[in-house]
């Protein structure tokens, strides 16, 4: 048992006491919030690497990626007959389903898709969500440099293997 | 100067402070509070700092609509909330500012009068929880009812002992008799006059008969627009009321460190405005009270004290 009043006392000073501290709004629209790295804003397109591979929007869960695509002959000289290309015709992810889980970021063999931290793209119409190829590639150029590696972490998977190529049989 | 002038200057005066000092104390309610909270309150309204928050509230309320409900009753229902509100008006009329006649009327019975009109609050929100037809508003006027009729006893006696201490009933009259030690002697009085001063204007933690939470907004729940923003002007203009009566009784008033003939009213309104703080803190900081712990705080607490210091004033008077 305190003093009477005690607790009473403590409330007091704990109000006053967050009064004069800076309080934590963040005034969002006229300041840019900083985001943390690896912020999952959008998924973004680098419609050059992309193979046509088909393999993120099989792995979606929810079946938000819509991919066409038709084959071109590309006639190399020299070669001995024609190479088949596949040519990229609509690349489109629909946000109103998309669950932001990255897997199609982790599927992509090629690093075609990646995550920016952009993140105004809101709609009035529910159907207005559905970005195409174009919209996607815009995204682009707000993807941030790959963080360093972390000193503490694994190698990378380039490194073990050049480590192992290197050592002696 | 001519009479008329004079009254016109007075009831002006009064008026303005009506008008403003409500208003600066409901802004400061907004900016402290959300800093207590970690937040920083309105920022948009007026550009700076949104200190014109309250006047864009007040243009959004007139041009809500008026809706009185079909089973109300309706001239009672209408009436209410200016019920409410003129009260304090009136109170303001008989609170010093300054020395030397600063003040819209300065009656003999000035806390005689002031307590009697502080009193009719109880009328406004009877009728207004009576005559909403809506059980919400008909529990939170009745709970409302039960606490200022309780709460009337403690902030009576207090304010009697500071009578008795002064030995008059007029608000200059007890600002002059007042000497700094008065602050020590008549210690339990101001509490017993604050807390119960706060628990009469219904500010949280004795805001039972509102309970936004458990009675949607109590008496005031079927109010709309224009009336709604009555009611609550009135609680504004209460705690300024409240803080003033605090100021003038307890606190000296216009007494201050140095100046009182010219820098009289400024000391009567940083007082002011310091015991609203205090009342917005208490706010902030503490929960609602239980209707329970609300009338055992008011009859087992309040009203020995008040009844003690009585005790204590009469002995010391005869002392002296």
């Amino acid at each position: 048992m305190g003093v009477p009043g005690e607790g009473l006392a403590k409330g007091l000073a704990v109000t006053l006491k967050t009064m004069t501290r800076r309080s934590h709004t963040r005034q969002y629209p006229d300041v840019e919030p900083d985001l943390p790295p690896r912020s999952r804003g959008v998924i973004a397109l680098l419609e050059e690497n992309c193979t046509v591979c088909m393999l993120c929007a099989r792995e979606c869960p929810d079946w938000c990626i819509y991919i066409d695509s038709h084959k071109e002959e590309v006639v190399v000289p020299g070669a001995a007959r024609a190479r088949q290309r596949n040519v990229l015709d609509r690349f489109d992810i629909d946000f109103s389903l998309c669950m932001y889980c990255g897997i199609c970021i982790e599927a992509c063999p090629f690093d075609a898709l990646y995550w920016t931290p952009e993140f105004e793209y809101a709609e009035y119409d529910i159907r207005d969500l559905l970005h195409d190829k174009s919209r996607l590639g815009e995204w682009m150029a707000t993807v941030p440099p790959p963080p360093p590696h972390d000193p503490n972490g694994e190698p990378s998977k380039e490194e073990t293997a050049a480590v192992k190529k290197a050592a002696p049989r | 100067m001519p009479l008329w002038l004079e009254l016109t200057i007075r009831v002006a005066g009064v008026v303005v402070a009506f008008l403003t000092l409500p208003l600066i104390v409901g802004q400061a309610e907004h900016k402290v509070m959300a800093h207590m909270q970690g937040r920083l309150g309105p920022m948009y309204a007026g550009a700076f700092h949104g200190w014109a928050q309250l006047i864009a509230d007040g243009v959004k309320f007139v041009q809500k609509e008026d809706v009185t409900p079909r089973a109300a009753d309706r001239p009672v229902f209408q009436l209410a909330p200016l019920v409410a509100l003129v009260p304090y008006l009136l109170v303001l009329l008989v609170i010093p500012l300054g020395p030397d006649d600063l003040v819209g009327q300065a009656l003999d019975i000035g806390l005689f009068f002031a307590l009697a009109v502080v009193g009719v609050g109880v009328v406004a929100v009877l009728m207004s929880g009576w005559a909403s037809a809506n059980k919400y508003s008909l529990l939170g006027g009745l709970r409302a009812a039960a606490q200022l009729l309780g709460y009337e006893l403690p902030l009576v006696l207090a304010a009697a002992s500071v009578a008795m201490a002064a030995g008059t009933l007029s608000l200059p009259g007890i600002v002059e008799a007042w000497e700094p030690w008065w602050l020590l002697w008549q210690a339990p009085a101001l509490g017993v006059f604050f807390i119960a001063g706060v628990a009469e204007i219904r500010r949280p933690p004795f805001d039972m008969p509102i309970a936004d939470s458990e009675l949607v907004f109590g008496y005031m729940t079927e109010y709309t627009g224009l009336r709604f923003a009555f009611f609550l002007l009135a609680e504004y203009v209460g705690i300024v009321v409240i803080a003033a009566l605090t100021t003038v009784l307890f606190l000296g008033g216009w007494q201050g460190p140095f100046g009182d003939d010219y820098l009289g009213w400024l000391w009567t309104l940083i007082k002011v405005f310091a015991v609203s703080f205090v009342i917005i803190w208490l706010r902030v900081t503490y929960p609602r009270l239980r209707e329970d712990q609300l009338q055992r705080l008011c009859w087992l607490v309040l009203v020995p004290v008040a009844l003690a210091q009585l005790v204590l004033t009469a002995a010391v008077k005869i002392a002296t």
